[in-house]
């Protein structure tokens, strides 16, 4: 195993720690936007879609790059803002 | 290291702090919304950052330029459009839709790299049955939630055994590509097998168990792009999608836990029915109870403390306005009321908090299973709309298809209202007990006419 996927593991096992700990803590109250948000996370696969374009040199690697780029900008600009919309609505009594 | 390469690292790090930091502030109600903006400001700089890494490594030729950024051109603008338009009724659908596509990103990332190294070959492989499988697999949940597919459970002839074929069949092409370095091209049968899984797998779900799908669907994505993350050894990608896996995992557990089902069993499929249960026993059987708007609104407005519970039916009915405007009403006329929230109440985690919420619900009297339960023997009325086997008291007891699940105390009101269109039976197929106490009315109407009714006889009760 490479020193590289070694560090590779640990970011993602602390990652996950991290994430089950700040997680568990968030009321039922917030879990629709809770999970929207998150997808919005997972939409930093854009920036993985971004590093790929430098290695893509083939007319089917481009039509890839474009389809993934549009589900990758999809994901990451719709998620943000339909949670700031759902979370917009969550007023207080006062 | 150069410097640069020590600045985007950074960066990138920081990035990944802020997205914590906004799901640390997505535990109340009140930092929320500030929260996802910590967590988006945090994305806008990671995605800024590659553009500069992009520019300055000079390595993306004009075509795959102008690929990437038409391709974010149109996903944006999709995603824009679909976030702004979409009714809060339909917020399951759109964001299974979303976590579609993030899977299917992650997937075309491990399809269209040249892996270097066995560590890019191992998790590319695994990047690509994951992202692939979620990716259909949420298209298909994402139809059913739209009504697009149907909502019962659709068992296709052999699917088991086509999953597990498609499994042997994806697994002995991914030891190929990881083993043996066959052509990347392999990948792309791994992606099939993925694929078509995905859709196995998913059509034999039934609606009632669309809140566990998702949540599943979700971790998946996260892993998904956390492969991908392995696969370019970019550190964001990886702390990002152990999050979301995180995040997903804790909601899958807890979905099922409030349904009292192993998650196996609701992979297994073939529970439940779907939506419209339709099979009216009849307004009127000889051990129900019946009243009118008239007596309902009487009662409510003498009651000091009323407990509003809302089920999938006031959800199907688009009624959350109208649920919201009675309690206000009663709220004026000096009635504490609250909501009592069932988990697995709308289709998707905290679904019916969101419709509540549209309908200025202050969020303040939204209340969860653990905190309605002990309050409901202080209730003068509960009144139940359009929930059905989450208040069947028949949980309490074994040898039944609901016994164990957690259930709304409802029984232990002093008095129970139902609306609710019929006496049909909801996912579980079984009578619900409830309706047959003789401290419980029924009020047959669909909900938004009921609650409509209800409010007028309040209203003209009351002036």
């Amino acid at each position: 195993m490479s020193p590289l996927l070694l560090a590779d593991l640990t970011v993602f096992t602390l990652g996950l720690l991290v994430g089950f700990e700040v997680i568990s803590k968030v009321p039922a109250t917030l879990h629709t936007p809770l999970m929207s948000g998150a997808n919005a996370i997972h939409g930093v696969v854009l920036v993985g879609v971004m590093l790929l374009a430098a290695s893509i040199s083939t007319p089917a690697g481009y039509a890839l790059l474009a389809v993934a780029a549009f589900f990758a900008a999809m994901n990451v600009a719709g998620g943000y803002v339909v949670t700031d919309r759902m979370l917009a609505m969550f007023r207080s009594r006062s | 290291m150069s410097g640069f390469d020590t600045v985007v690292h950074l960066i990138y790090l920081l990035c990944a702090t802020a997205f914590v930091i906004g799901l640390h502030l997505m535990n109340a109600p009140a930092t929320a919304r500030r929260g996802n903006q910590v967590s988006a400001a945090g994305m806008g700089v990671a995605i800024l950052t590659t553009l500069a890494v992009l520019i300055k490594g000079g390595q993306v030729d004009a075509w795959a330029a102008w690929a990437l950024g038409l391709g974010a051109a149109g996903g944006t603008a999709a995603g824009l459009i679909a976030a702004r338009v979409v009714r809060m009724t339909a917020m399951p659908q759109l964001v299974s839709l979303f976590n579609a596509v993030g899977g299917g990103a992650a997937a075309l990332i491990a399809l269209g790299d040249r892996p270097a190294s066995t560590q890019a070959e191992v998790t590319g492989v695994l990047d690509v049955l994951i992202g692939a499988l979620t990716f259909s697999g949420s298209l298909i949940a994402s139809g059913k939630l739209a009504g697009r597919v149907p909502g019962r459970p659709i068992t296709v002839p052999l699917g088991r055994a086509a999953v597990s074929g498609l499994a042997v069949v994806a697994a002995g092409l991914g030891v190929l590509v990881i083993g043996l370095d066959a052509p990347v091209t392999a990948l792309y049968g791994v992606a099939a097998c993925a694929l078509a899984a995905g859709v196995l797998l998913t059509l034999p779900i039934g609606g009632a168990d669309m809140p566990v799908v998702i949540s599943l669907l979700n971790a998946c994505t996260g892993t998904a792009v956390a492969m991908a993350g392995f696969v370019l050894e970019s550190t964001p990608l990886i702390i990002a999608g152990a999050l979301v896996g995180a995040a997903g995992a804790i909601l899958t557990k807890l979905m099922a836990d409030a349904m009292n089902r192993p998650i196996s069993a609701i992979i297994a499929g073939g529970y439940g029915t779907g939506d419209a249960v339709t099979v009216a026993v009849g307004a009127g059987s000889a051990a129900v109870r019946e009243i009118t708007a008239d007596d309902a609104a009487i009662q409510l407005a003498y009651a000091a403390k009323v407990m509003i519970v809302p089920g999938y039916g006031l959800a199907a009915a688009q009624a959350q306005h109208e649920a919201v405007a009675l309690a206000q009403a009663l709220t004026s006329h000096g009635v504490e009321v609250t909501y009592a929230i069932h988990p697995v109440a709308g289709r998707m985690p905290g679904h019916m908090n969101v419709l509540l919420a549209e309908a200025n619900a202050p969020y303040e009297q939204l209340q969860d299973l653990e905190e309605s339960n002990p309050a409901f023997p202080r209730t003068d009325v509960a009144l139940v709309i359009g929930a059905n086997d989450v208040t069947n008291p028949a949980a309490r007891r074994p040898g039944n298809p609901v016994s164990g699940m957690p259930i709304l105390d409802v029984d232990k009101a002093k008095s129970v209202i139902v609306i609710k269109r019929s006496l049909g039976h909801g996912y579980a197929g079984i009578d619900n007990e409830l309706y047959t106490e003789p401290r419980t009315a029924m009020l047959f109407a669909d909900a938004k006419a009921g609650l409509t009714a209800l409010l007028t006889a309040l209203q003209a009760y009351a002036r």
